[in-house]
C-alpha cells in the first residue's frame, strides 16, 4: 500500500486555532493517555523515572516567540502532530508497505505488524510526525484516532480525537476538509487556515487558524473628559456628573 | 498496489467506566476512569460534568501516571534515625495511630494549642476544621494564607465574593474580559473553556502580567505591567472614568455604599453614619431626607451632604480624582504608558456603557422594586495571584473589585458573577474562634471575618494566641492563617513553642516555605539539650515527597483513586454562577498497599482520643470511615457536607441524612447540581428570588441582601485604632503600618519589598507562574509531565540578555537580600523589562519523587523561594513582622527583587543539597 | 541527521563491495582460481556485511523480508531488489572465475550494471528525502556513484584508480560546496516552517519537551562547524587525496591494499559527515538545524 490512493472519499483533518491555543500540553497527555491503550503498541516510556527519560508521543506542543516588526513581541503556543498529508512522503518511501493513507478518508497510518521499524518514513516527514517506538521497534504517529472517530462503543458525540476532545479551549476542531461545508473547512475559510510549509508539496490536510490581530488599541478620544475638574471644581464636577442621572 | 489492511476501528474501549472527581488539582473537573480487568487504562473527562463539560488538563489527562507512580508511600512509617535522615521503618497502622494518640491525647487534656494542625490544598478543609475545633487547638489553618487570602478577603470584604474559583466571569456574554495576574488558577478548565467561547465569539482579552503567555500569550492585547503596580494601574483606570463621568452612577446609588454617609469628624469620624437603629442609612433623592438603606422605592442620592457628613461616592470621587491617579503620574512606575492607560479606561467605558446588554427578564430586589429586564454591562474582570501575592494585594484586589463595581459590572448579564453560596457578605461569615481549654473543643471555628479590633485573636496580653499569628495587629484579616510563619514561629518559639506540628498534604520542607533551606535546618534543629526545637512532626502525604524525610511518624494516604472525598459546599464546591454545586470522589480502584485514606484515619484518631463529635455516647467511633461521615455528618439541623438527595433522596439543600446517597451521588456521575432560578440568575446579593433560593438551599438561614462595600468600615476601624482611638490599641510599632494598609477605600502603596529593596541595589522584580501541565512538586512523579517539563530556567528580559551580553547555556547568580542562587537562563522577549521569572516548584531535592538522583529536576531545576524571606527585614525594632501583607497575612511571594550577575555555563543549578535518603525505592520503569 | 554506525558502514562497505563487483561484472578484473574465490569473496562480503549492518538499525529486522514488497514507490525496497539481484546474477559469473568454467563475460554485465544499481537506489533512499535538503539534489547519487566506482577501482587494482580517486576529490569538494547552501537555498526558516512569519520574526520560546526523544536524536544531530571542517579535511586526504598519491608512486599490491583501507576510512568520515551535517527541516521547529 506504499502508493497512495489517487483521492481520497474524505480528507479527514484537524484544524488548529493558534488564537486560541494557550500551550496547556493537555492535548498531549489526553493523545498519550489513549493511544497508550489504543490503536497498536503502547507508547512506551525509556527511563521513565530516570536521569535522562524519553517516550514517544503523538503530538507535541511547541512555544514560539514572535516579534513583529513594531509592537510588543508574542508568544505563540504551536501544537504539532501529522497533518494527514495527501503527499504523504512517508508513506511513498516506505519499503514494507506498512505506511498507508487510508483511501476512504485519507488518514495516514502504520500497519504496526508489517513495520520493520527503519525510520525512513520519519525521515520523509518534514514536520516530525512520526516517532519510533523504542520498546517495540515500530513506527508510532497520530492516527487521528482512528480507533475513536468510527467507534461504535463510544457514545456518537465522542467519536472523534482524544486530543480534540480534551482541549480545554476548544482550539483544535476535527472534521472533513473534502466537505466545504464541514465546520474545519468553514473555519479555515473564514480564518485563512493554512497549511505547513505548502513548498514541499506534501499537500498537508490540516490547517492552522493564524493568530488574530494582536496589539490593536481602543481610541482614548471617546473617554473626553466630563469637563475641566480644574476649572470648575470638584463641586462642578460633582454636579455634572449627578445631573446626568 | 497490496490491499489496504482492514482495521477494527470499534475496538471495545474499556470493561467498566467509574465517575469520579480528579484530584492532579484544585481544579475538582469531573473525571471517567476506564478500567480494564480492574486496572485502569484510560481517564477522559466527564462530558456531563459543570466544571470541565469533558476536557481535562494535562495534569488530568495523565493522572494514570499519578496512581502508578514508584512514590507512592506504602505503610506507616516511624522516624527511627536523626530527623531529616531518612532512617524509617515500617510500622502497622495500630502501631501508628497508638502513637500519635500517645503524643496527642497528653496536649489535649493540658494545653491543646501544642498541637498544631495545618493542612495544604486539600478540599476538605471544613472537616479537618471540624477535627481541630473539636480537639481544641487553636492552630489550625489550611494552604490559603500562602496562596491568595488577599483575593478571598478583599472580595469578601468588598463585594462578598471573591475571584479565586468563587465567581466567574459571564462567559457567555461579556465582550471584553480583561485579565489581572493570572497563569492558571484554581478554575483552570473553567478558564480556558471560558477563554475558548470568548475566542469563538471573536470577544475582546486583554492580558495584564509582566509575562506574556498561557492566557496571556492569547489575550488580544497586553499590558506588560510592572510587578506590585496593579493597584496603581486600577486606580488610574478609575481616574479617568470618574473624570469623564463613565461610571453607573444607577448600580453605585443602589447597590453599593456609595450612597451612605461618612461621619465627617467625631470620636466615629470615618465611620458610616447610622440613624437611631444603629441602621446606616441614605437620603432619598425624591425627598432629600433620610431614608433605609433598603427601603422600598427610595432613590439613594450619591451627592447628598447630611449633617456635614458627605455620601462615601464623593470621598471616592475626591480621591481618585486627584491628580496621584492621572495616568501620567502613574506610567512610569507602572512600566505601561499614559495613553495606554487612557485606551484601556476608553474601551472599558465603551463597551460597559455603549454596549451594554439586557436580559428580558423581570426581577424584585431586596427593596421590594420590581424591574422588567436585568440590564448588563459585558466587561469582566478576573485576577488571581498576580495580584495577591504583593504586600499590597489586599488593596489591590479591593481596588480591582471598585473598579468593577463603578462599572457596574458584577452580578449583572456580561460581568463578573459569583457562584453560590456566594454572593455571601462578610457580616455572614462566622468571626474567628481561639478560646481553648484544656479538654475540650474550641469555642467555634477557627477562620472568620474579623468586624473590628473587638475580633482579634490576642491574649489578655496582647500577645498571639495563635502560633502563626493570625488576626493580630501584624494582619487583622488573616482568614486563612498563615501557614508560611508556622515553622519560621514555632522554631522561634514567638509567640510560644508547640509540641507537634501535625501536617497534612503540604510540602512545607521544599516549595510551599519561603525560604526553604532555612526551613529544613529549623526543621532539625535542637535545642541545647538535645531536643528537637519543634519536639514532633506528624505527616500525611501519598507520595515520597521531600517533607517525608522530617516528619517522625508518617501516615501514608491513598491515591485520588483509591477514597472517598467530599467537595462540599461548606467548603469549596463546583457551583458555577448558575447552580450550586458538590462532588464527591470514591474508591474507584482499591489500594495496593498498606494506605489509608488520610480523612478517615483522623475520624479514627478522634474517636481514639474520644473528641465528642467522633464518638457515640458508649465511647465507640462514631463514624466507621470517612464515607460514613460525609453521609451522616449534620453540621446544622437538615445541613451535612453534601446538599444532594438529602431524605429521602429527592430533598435539595436541606433534609435529613440518606443513607443511599453516595450511591446515587455515584449513580449521577460524582456531583449534584442545584440550579439557581432563572429569576435569580443576575444580581444575586440584591435579588429577592435568589435570596430566597439560596435560604432553602441552605447558605444561609434569612435572606442576606447587602450593599458593596465601597468605604470599608471593619478597616476604617483598625485605621481609627491606629490613630488612637477606641479602648483596643494595637502596638506604637505597628501603627504607621496599620494607618496606611487599613485606609478604608481602596489605595496603592508600593509593596514593601520594593521599599526595602530599591534602595540596596536589587532593581529586578523576580516571579513564578503556574506552569499548566504541573502541580507544585508532585507533577515531577508523573512519567509523562516530566518528559514535558523537567526542568526549568529563570527567564531574562531582553534589556537584561543584552546589557549583560547573555549567550544560550550561560546561568547567572541571582542575588537577593536574603541569598543567591545560581541557575540557567533563558531570553525571553515577551516580559516586562525589569522582571525575570520561573516556573514554579519544577526543581526538586535529589532523592525525592524517586526519581533518580542525577533528574533533571534536581539538577539543574531549581527553586526561587531560596531567595524569599518569610520575614521582612529587621527595621532595629526587633519585631519579626512576616513578609507578608499587612491586611491578611498573605505571603508576599512576588515582592521579590533580586539583582542578576551572568556566571557563564555550567551543570548543576545552586544551591545543590545533599540527596535526600530514600523512603521508597527508586522508580523503574512504568507500570 | 544521526550518524547512525550501522547506516554508515553498511553504505560505505556496500558501495565499495558494489563498485568492487561491477568491476567484476564487466571483466576490468577477471581473477581465477583461488584468487577468484578471495577477490570475488571480498566483493561478496563487503556488500552482505553492509546489508546485514543495515538490518542492524531496524527496529524489527525480523521482519526485513517486508522490505521487498514496495519496489514500485520505495527505494528502500528497490534498492533491496537491486542488490539481492545483482548478487544472485553475479554468482554465475563469480563461480566461473573461481572454478574456471569459462562463462563468457557478458554473462557478467547484467549483475555488473546492477551492481552499480544498487549503489544509485541506496543514494536515491537519501536524495529522495525533501525534507533533508543537503541530501535532496542530484549530486548525492553523483556522489554514492563516485564512492562505488573510485573505491571500487582501488579494491579491484585497477590503474586509473587514481584518477577516479582525483575526481573523488573535486565531488566532494562540490558536494559540500553545494550541500553547504542547500538549506539555505531552501529558505525555510522556523518563520515559514511555522507561517508564524506573517506575524514577525520567530524563535522558539520553549521547547515542547524538556526530556530527549526520537526526534531529536535522530533528525537533530548539531556538529560543530570547526569538528566538521577538520574532519572534511580528514576525509579528503584519506579517502582520495592520500590513496591517489600512493597509487600515482606505485601500482604494487601493498599500495593497491594501503589506498584501499587508506580510502574506506576516508569514505567512513566522508559518510559520518554526510550524516552529521545533514540538516533535517523538522530542526526548525526546535529552533536548531
Ligand atoms: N516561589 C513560590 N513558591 C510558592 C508559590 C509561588 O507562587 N512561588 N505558591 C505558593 C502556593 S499558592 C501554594 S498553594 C503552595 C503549594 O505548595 P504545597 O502545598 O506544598 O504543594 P505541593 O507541592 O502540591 O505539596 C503538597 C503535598 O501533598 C502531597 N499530596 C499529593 N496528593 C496527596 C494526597 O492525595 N494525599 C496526601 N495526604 N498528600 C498528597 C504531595 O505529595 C505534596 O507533598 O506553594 C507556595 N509556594
Ligand atoms: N497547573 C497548575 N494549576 C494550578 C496550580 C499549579 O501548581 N499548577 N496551583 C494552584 C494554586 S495552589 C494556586 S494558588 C493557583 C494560582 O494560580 P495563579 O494565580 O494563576 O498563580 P501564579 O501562577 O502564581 O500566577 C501568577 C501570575 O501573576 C503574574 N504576576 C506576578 N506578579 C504580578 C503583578 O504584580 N501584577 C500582575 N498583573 N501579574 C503578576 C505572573 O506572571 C503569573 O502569570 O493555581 C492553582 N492551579
Ligand atoms: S489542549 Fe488545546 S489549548 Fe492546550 S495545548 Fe493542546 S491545542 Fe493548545
Ligand atoms: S505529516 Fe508527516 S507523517 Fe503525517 S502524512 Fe505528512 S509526511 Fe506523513
Ligand atoms: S519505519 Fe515502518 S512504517 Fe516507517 S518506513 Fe520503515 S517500515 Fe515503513
Ligand atoms: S488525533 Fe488522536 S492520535 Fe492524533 S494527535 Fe490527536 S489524539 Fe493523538
Ligand atoms: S484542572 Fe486538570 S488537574 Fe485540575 S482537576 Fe481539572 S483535570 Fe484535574
Ligand atoms: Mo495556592
Amino acid at each position: 500500500m506504499t502508493s497512495l490512493p489517487v483521492s481520497t472519499e474524505k480528507r479527514l483533518g484537524l484544524a488548529i486555532d493558534l488564537d486560541t491555543c494557550v500551550g496547556c500540553q493537555a492535548c498531549v497527555t489526553a493523545c498519550k493517555g489513549w493511544n497508550d491503550q489504543g490503536y497498536g503498541v503502547p507508547l512506551s516510556d525509556q527511563n521513565p523515572y530516570g536521569a535522562e527519560p524519553s517516550g514517544v508521543f503523538l503530538n507535541r506542543v511547541h512555544s514560539y516567540a514572535v516579534q513583529p516588526i513594531d509592537g510588543a513581541a508574542q508568544t505563540i503556543n504551536f501544537p504539532r502532530s501529522c497533518l494527514h498529508c495527501e503527499d504523504a512522503p512517508c508513506v511513498t518511501v516506505c519499503p514494507t508497505g506498512a505506511s498507508y493513507k487510508r483511501s476512504e478518508d485519507g488518514i495516514v497510518l502504520v500497519n504496526e505488524d508489517a513495520c520493520i521499524g527503519c525510520g525512513l518514513c520519519a525521515w520523509a516527514c518534514p514536520y516530525g510526525a512520526r516517532e519510533m517506538d523504542a520498546a517495540a521497534g515500530v513506527m508510532k504517529k497520530c492516527t487521528l484516532c482512528v480507533d475513536r472517530i468510527y467507534n461504535e462503543n463510544l457514545p456518537e458525540e465522542d467519536r472523534e480525537p482524544a486530543c480534540v476532545r480534551g482541549c480545554p479551549t476548544g482550539a483544535r476542531h476535527f472534521g472533513d476538509f473534502a466537505d466545504p461545508d464541514s465546520k474545519v473547512s468553514r473555519l479555515s475559510a473564514a480564518r485563512g487556515g493554512y497549511a505547513l510549509m505548502p513548498d514541499l508539496g506534501t499537500k498537508p490536510v490540516n490547517r492552522y487558524l493564524p493568530p488574530r490581530k494582536k496589539d490593536v488599541r481602543q481610541d482614548a478620544s471617546i473617554l473626553a473628559p466630563l469637563l475641566d475638574i480644574k476649572a470648575s471644581g470638584f463641586a462642578g464636577w460633582l454636579d455634572r456628573v449627578l445631573g446626568k442621572i | 498496489m497490496t490491499v489496504q489492511p482492514k482495521i477494527d476501528t470499534s475496538p471495545p474501549v474499556s470493561d467498566e467506566i467509574r465517575k469520579t472527581t480528579c484530584y492532579m488539582c484544585a481544579c475538582r473537573c469531573g473525571i471517567n476512569v476506564h478500567l480494564k480487568e480492574g486496572r485502569v487504562s484510560y481517564i477522559e473527562g466527564n462530558r456531563d460534568h459543570p466544571i470541565n463539560k469533558g476536557v481535562l488538563c494535562a495534569k488530568g489527562a495523565s493522572g494514570i501516571m499519578q496512581v502508578t507512580a514508584p512514590s507512592r508511600l506504602r505503610a506507616p512509617l516511624r522516624r527511627v534515625g536523626p530527623r531529616g535522615s531518612g532512617a524509617f521503618e515500617e510500622i502497622s497502622w495500630d502501631e501508628a495511630l497508638a502513637l500519635a494518640v500517645s503524643w496527642m491525647k497528653p496536649l489535649r487534656e493540658t494545653a491543646p494549642e501544642k498541637l498544631a494542625f495545618f493542612t495544604g490544598r486539600d478540599q476538605s478543609q471544613s472537616f479537618t476544621g471540624w477535627w481541630a475545633q473539636a480537639f481544641g487547638t487553636p492552630n489550625y489553618a489550611a494552604h490559603g494564607g500562602f496562596c491568595s487570602v488577599n483575593m478571598a478577603a478583599g472580595g469578601i470584604y468588598t463585594i462578598g465574593g471573591a475571584f479565586w474559583e468563587f465567581g466567574a466571569p459571564d462567559w457567555e456574554r461579556t465582550k471584553l474580559f480583561v485579565l489581572f495576574g493570572v497563569a492558571e488558577d484554581h478554575d483552570s478548565n473553567p478558564i480556558k473553556i471560558g477563554l475558548g467561547k470568548l475566542k469563538e465569539r471573536g470577544a475582546r482579552v486583554i492580558g495584564v502580567n509582566p509575562i506574556r503567555t498561557g492566557y496571556n500569550a492569547v489575550a488580544d492585547d497586553w499590558l506588560g505591567i510592572t510587578p506590585g503596580t496593579d493597584g496603581l494601574l486600577i486606580l488610574s483606570l478609575i481616574h479617568c472614568l470618574l473624570a469623564a463621568g463613565k461610571v453607573d452612577l444607577e448600580y453605585l446609588a443602589r447597590y453599593t455604599n456609595a450612597p451612605l454617609l461618612v461621619v465627617e469628624d467625631g470620636p466615629e469620624k470615618g465611620l458610616i453614619a447610622k440613624n437611631a437603629e444603629s441602621q446606616p442609612f441614605v437620603i432619598d433623592r425624591r425627598t432629600g431626607a433620610p431614608a433605609p438603606w433598603d427601603g422600598k422605592g427610595v432613590q439613594p442620592d450619591l451627592g447628598a451632604s447630611y449633617q456635614g457628613n458627605r455620601t462615601v461616592f464623593q470621598h471616592m470621587a475626591e480621591k481618585y480624582l486627584a491628580g496621584e491617579y492621572a495616568p501620567e503620574a502613574v506610567a512610569a512606575r507602572c512600566g505601561i504608558a499614559a495613553d495606554r492607560i487612557r485606551a484601556l479606561a476608553a474601551e472599558l467605558a465603551h463597551v460597559a456603557f455603549d454596549q451594554a446588554i439586557e436580559i428580558k427578564q423581570s426581577w424584585t430586589d431586596f427593596r421590594g422594586d420590581f424591574h422588567e429586564t436585568m440590564p448588563g454591562r459585558p466587561v469582566s474582570f478576573h485576577a488571581m495571584r498576580g495580584i495577591s501575592a504583593h504586600s499590597n494585594g489586599f488593596q489591590t484586589a479591593r481596588a480591582l473589585h471598585l473598579l468593577q463595581i463603578v462599572l457596574g459590572t458584577v452580578e449583572v448579564p456580561g460581568g463578573y458573577r459569583l457562584k453560590p453560596p456566594y454572593p455571601k457578605p462578610m457580616e455572614a461569615h462566622p468571626t474567628p474562634h481561639f478560646v481553648t481549654a484544656p479538654g475540650k473543643p474550641l469555642s467555634g471555628p477557627h477562620l472568620g471575618y474579623v468586624r473590628g479590633p473587638e475580633n482579634l485573636a490576642l491574649k489578655e496580653d496582647g500577645s498571639p494566641v495563635r502560633i502563626d499569628k493570625a488576626f493580630t495587629w501584624e494582619n487583622p484579616f488573616s482568614a486563612h492563617g498563615l501557614m508560611h510563619m508556622l515553622i519560621p514561629n514555632a522554631h522561634a518559639g514567638d509567640p510560644y513553642r508547640i509540641d507537634t506540628l501535625f501536617l497534612y498534604m503540604a510540602n512545607m520542607a521544599w516549595n510551599s516555605s519561603m525560604n526553604s533551606a532555612k526551613v529544613m535546618e529549623m526543621l532539625t534543629d535542637k535545642t541545647p539539650d538535645g531536643e528537637y526545637v519543634i519536639p514532633r512532626i506528624i505527616y500525611s502525604d501519598a507520595y515520597a515527597s521531600e517533607m517525608v524525610a522530617y516528619a517522625d511518624l508518617i501516615l501514608p494516604d491513598t491515591t485520588y483513586l483509591e477514597r472517598h472525598d467530599c467537595i462540599s459546599l461548606l467548603d469549596r464546591p463546583i457551583s458555577e454562577p448558575d447552580a450550586a454545586g458538590d462532588s464527591i470522589r470514591w474508591p474507584v480502584v482499591e489500594p495496593d498497599r498498606d494506605v489509608r485514606p488520610f480523612q478517615s484515619v483522623l475520624l479514627d484518631l478522634g474517636a481514639r482520643l474520644g473528641l465528642a463529635p467522633m464518638v457515640k455516647e458508649d465511647g465507640t467511633p462514631k463514624y466507621k470511615d470517612y464515607a460514613d461521615y460525609i453521609v451522616n455528618h449534620i453540621r446544622r439541623p437538615g445541613v451535612g457536607p453534601l446538599i444532594g438527595f438529602r431524605g429521602d433522596g429527592t430533598a435539595e439543600g436541606r433534609g435529613d441524612a440518606n443513607p443511599d446517597q453516595l450511591a446515587r451521588y455515584i449513580e449521577n456521575g460524582g456531583f449534584y447540581q442545584a440550579h439557581v432560578p432563572e429569576e435569580g440568575a443576575f444580581y444575586k446579593p440584591w435579588n429577592m428570588a435568589y435570596q430566597d433560593w439560596a435560604v432553602k438551599t441552605s447558605f444561609y438561614e434569612s435572606p442576606q441582601p447587602y450593599l458593596f462595600s465601597i468605604w470599608s468600615e471593619p478597616m476604617r476601624k483598625f485605621q481609627m485604632a491606629a490613630e488612637g482611638l477606641g479602648p483596643i490599641q494595637p502596638p506604637d510599632h505597628l501603627r504607621a503600618r496599620l494607618k496606611q494598609a487599613m485606609e478604608p477605600l481602596p489605595i496603592w502603596y508600593p509593596p514593601f519589598g520594593d521599599l526595602e529593596a530599591t534602595g540596596w541595589g536589587y532593581p529586578i522584580h523576580a516571579i513564578t507562574q503556574r506552569p499548566m501541565d504541573m502541580y507544585h512538586s508532585w507533577g515531577s512523579q508523573n512519567a509523562w509531565l516530566r518528559q514535558i517539563r523537567g526542568t526549568n530556567f529563570l527567564y531574562l528580559p531582553t534589556k537584561i540578555w543584552v546589557e549583560q551580553g547573555f549567550v544560550e547555556g550561560d546561568y547567572a547568580r541571582v542575588i537577593s537580600p536574603n541569598g543567591g542562587i545560581t541557575v540557567p537562563v533563558a531570553h525571553m522577549a515577551a516580559l516586562n523589562e525589569h522582571t525575570v521569572w520561573t516556573w514554579n516548584a519544577i526543581g526538586k531535592r535529589k532523592g525525592a519523587w524517586a526519581l533518580d538522583a542525577g533528574a533533571s529536576e534536581a539538577t539543574t531545576g531549581f527553586l526561587l523561594n531560596h531567595l524569599i524571606s518569610e520575614l521582612l527585614p529587621d527595621k532595629g525594632d526587633g519585631a519579626r513582622l512576616s513578609n507578608s501583607d499587612p491586611v491578611t497575612g498573605q505571603a508576599a511571594w512576588f515582592d521579590l527583587r533580586v539583582r542578576i550577575e551572568r556566571v557563564g555555563a555550567k551543570t548543576q543549578s545552586e544551591p545543590s543539597f545533599a540527596p535526600i535518603p530514600r523512603v521508597v525505592p527508586q522508580g523503574g520503569e512504568r507500570a | 541527521m544521526h550518524p547512525a554506525p550501522s547506516v554508515i558502514v553498511f553504505s560505505v562497505l556496500s558501495g565499495a563491495g558494489f563498485g568492487l563487483l561491477f568491476y567484476f561484472g564487466f571483466g576490468f578484473a577477471h581473477p581465477s582460481g583461488l584468487m577468484a574465490f578471495l577477490w570475488w569473496g571480498l566483493g561478496y562480503s563487503l556488500a552482505v556485511i553492509g546489508l546485514l549492518a543495515s538490518t542492524f538499525h531496524l527496529g524489527n529486522p525480523k521482519r526485513a523480508w517486508r522490505a521487498f514488497t514496495q519496489w514500485r514507490t520505495s527505494w528502500l525496497s528497490r534498492e533491496a531488489w537491486a542488490s539481492v539481484a545483482a548478487l544472485v546474477l553475479l554468482a554465475p559469473m563469480a563461480l566461473s572465475d573461481w572454478l574456471d568454467l569459462g562463462l563468457p563475460r557478458p554473462f557478467g554485465w547484467l549483475g555488473g550494471a546492477l551492481a552499480l544499481l544498487t549503489v544509485f537506489t541506496t543514494s536515491m533512499i537519501y536524495t529522495q528525502i525533501k525534507a533533508v535538503p543537503r541530501w535532496h539534489h542530484w549530486l548525492t547519487p553523483v556522489m554514492f556513484l563516485s564512492f562505488a566506482l573510485a573505491g571500487g577501482a582501488v579494491l579491484a587494482g585497477q590503474s586509473f584508480a587514481a584518477v577516479f580517486l582525483a575526481a573523488l576529490v573535486v565531488m566532494l569538494l562540490a558536494i559540500w560546496q553545494v550541500g553547504d547552501g542547500q538549506f539555505a537555498r531552501r529558505a525555510q526558516t522556523l518563520g515559514t516552517a511555522t507561517g508564524l512569519d506573517r506575524i514577525g520574526d520567530v524563535t522558539v520560546f520553549e521547547q515542547a519537551h524538556t526530556a530527549g526523544n526520537y526526534l531529536l536524536r535522530e533528525m537533530i544531530f548539531v556538529v560543530g562547524r570547526k569538528h566538521a571542517q577538520k574532519l572534511r579535511a580528514i576525509a579528503l586526504a584519506l579517502a582520495a587525496v592520500i590513496p591517489a598519491g600512493l597509487l600515482a608512486i606505485s601500482g604494487e599490491v601493498w599500495a593497491f591494499a594501503l589506498a584501499a583501507i587508506c580510502h574506506l576510512i576516508g569514505a567512513l568520515a566522508a559518510r559520518w559527515l554526510f550524516f552529521a551535517e545533514a540538516e533535517h527541516v523538522v530542526g526548525l521547529f526546535y529552533g536548531k538545524r
